[in-house]
């Protein structure tokens, strides 16, 4: 089944041109990542398909259900509640985790599911100790985010995300803001995620990592999709934008 | 006259003088959020409005803006202002207050990361439980350092209700001094200023130490 679907976007900040008729498929279990340079419009069309940015032209449906459509040339949205109904299908991680400070760990984890889905505490208590046991924070439950290290805010971040349930979780550059050995252990749980077949679409500049548990590459240049496939065509690939890419990451 | 018998009329303004406080700090704390949210409206003619609002009520006189509350019933409509004084008083200092407040509320609920309402926005809350649950409890902690400063400030501000004529600790004290002059019921008021404020600024500091926790 496809989960998510993007036709032809296109997206401008006043005279920008930062995507320039994107299409993206998504299907169940699939691990797509995208990459590609700063400026690339990777973050943007992360924001797009989170309903997080409105986009000019172009559709979105998730799991089969329009959620964008086009109208006289333009995108036209669903009403705000329906919206907000398609936003349960999916769950995304900032780069900047976006944990609340005010919480601890275990609220930050049950405040949403208590509260958006009107589910009972009893029931989903175990549930995000469950979760966090599986990011192997079990001891952490009553700290508050500030008194973790960015690679265990980043695991909260990812545990509060799936306590929702969602169909398809986005990653938005999940380790840019870590060091090295944090880095590890939040790659290491998403692999973790990606071998139970949950559906990730993760944008990031970790190659190694997008290569080893993709499903799927996008690699992306000024707007467009310049090469898409898999993990081995792209990054065997002969297109030269790709090559020069590659080439500076390894320089550096 | 004697000490006692002083002492007694103070006591009855110094209520007074609670009694502005307080009533002061339950409309304005309130009313001033709904002044900021006014004030932050993509809406231009309501942010405007307000905007302009706010300019004239930090930039003209509270003693003016509570002769104005209290006399324009009558001077524009001829209507009796009896029994009007007390209600005139809370509400000139209500509004009064409520614009600094709007202006703290704004400047804490600016500075909240964006980062917070998209993580909200993306966990499928709505806007008010947005509001409520995840900034509002982040602003509090910014602001309150400012709002203990507006405080202080109304404990020694309940004394122009005498431009009303209304019997509060300051006006039972200049009353009491130029009757029997003597310097005392000035002294007696000062400390009462001073201690309540002291209550103040412990409480605060209290309040302050307590959301510390993170």
């Amino acid at each position: 089944m496809v989960y998510v679907e993007m036709k032809n976007v296109e997206k401008s900040f006043d005279d920008l041109e930062v995507l320039k008729g994107i299409s993206l498929s998504v299907s169940e279990g699939e691990v797509v990542s995208i990459i590609g340079p700063s400026g690339s419009g990777k973050s943007t069309l992360l924001r797009l398909a989170t309903l997080l940015d409105t986009m000019n032209k172009g559709e979105l449906s998730y799991m089969g259900e329009q959620v964008v459509r086009m109208e006289h040339g333009h995108s036209v949205y669903e009403k705000p509640a329906k919206l907000r109904e398609i936003k349960a299908d999916f769950g995304l991680v900032f780069q900047n985790f976006n944990l609340f400070p005010h919480k601890t760990v275990l609220k930050n984890i049950i405040e949403a599911p208590i509260h958006v889905q009107k589910r009972k505490k009893e029931e989903v208590l175990p549930e995000a100790r469950e979760l966090l046991s599986r990011m192997g924070l079990s001891d952490k439950e009553d700290y508050y985010p500030s008194q973790l290290s960015g690679g265990q805010q980043q695991r909260v971040a990812i545990a509060r995300a799936l306590a929702l349930k969602p169909k398809v979780l986005y990653f938005d550059e999940p380790t840019s803001a870590l060091d090295p050995e944090l880095t590890g252990e939040v790659l290491k749980v998403i692999r973790a995620l990606a071998e139970q077949k949950m559906t990730m679409v993760i944008v990031t500049h970790e190659m190694e990592f997008a290569r080893q548990i993709s499903d799927r590459v996008i690699f992306m240049d000024k707007g467009v999709v310049a090469v898409e496939g898999s993990p081995e065509e792209v990054f065997g690939s002969s297109n030269q934008r790709m090559q020069e890419f590659l080439g500076k990451l390894s320089a550096n | 006259m004697n000490f006692q018998v002083m002492m007694e009329q103070l006591a009855g303004g110094m209520l007074a003088s609670m009694g502005i406080f307080f009533l002061t700090l339950i409309f304005s704390l309130p009313l001033g959020l709904l002044v900021a949210f006014g004030r932050m409206s993509k809406n231009r003619v309501v942010s405007g409005i307000i905007g302009f609002l706010i300019s004239v009520l930090r930039g003209t006189p509270l003693m003016l803006q509570l002769l104005v509350v209290y006399f324009f019933p009558y001077y524009l409509f001829g209507w009796s202002i009896a029994g009007w004084r007390f209600p005139a008083i809370i509400v000139g200092f209500s509004v009064n207050y409520a614009a600094y407040f709007a202006e703290i509320y704004r400047s804490g609920i600016e500075a909240i990361d964006k980062g917070q309402h998209e993580a909200a926005y993306i966990l499928g809350y709505t806007k008010t439980q947005t509001f409520f649950r995840i900034i509002l409890p982040q602003v509090i902690k910014i602001i309150l350092p400012a709002i203990t400063n507006e405080i202080i400030t109304l404990v020694k501000d309940t004394s122009l209700a005498f431009s009303l004529s209304y019997m509060e600790m300051f006006s039972i004290a200049k009353q009491i001094a130029a009757r029997e002059t003597t310097f005392l019921p000035f002294l007696v008021s000062a400390v009462f200023y001073y201690v309540f404020n002291l209550i103040v600024a412990f409480v605060m500091r209290r309040m302050e130490k307590r959301l510390a926790y993170y």
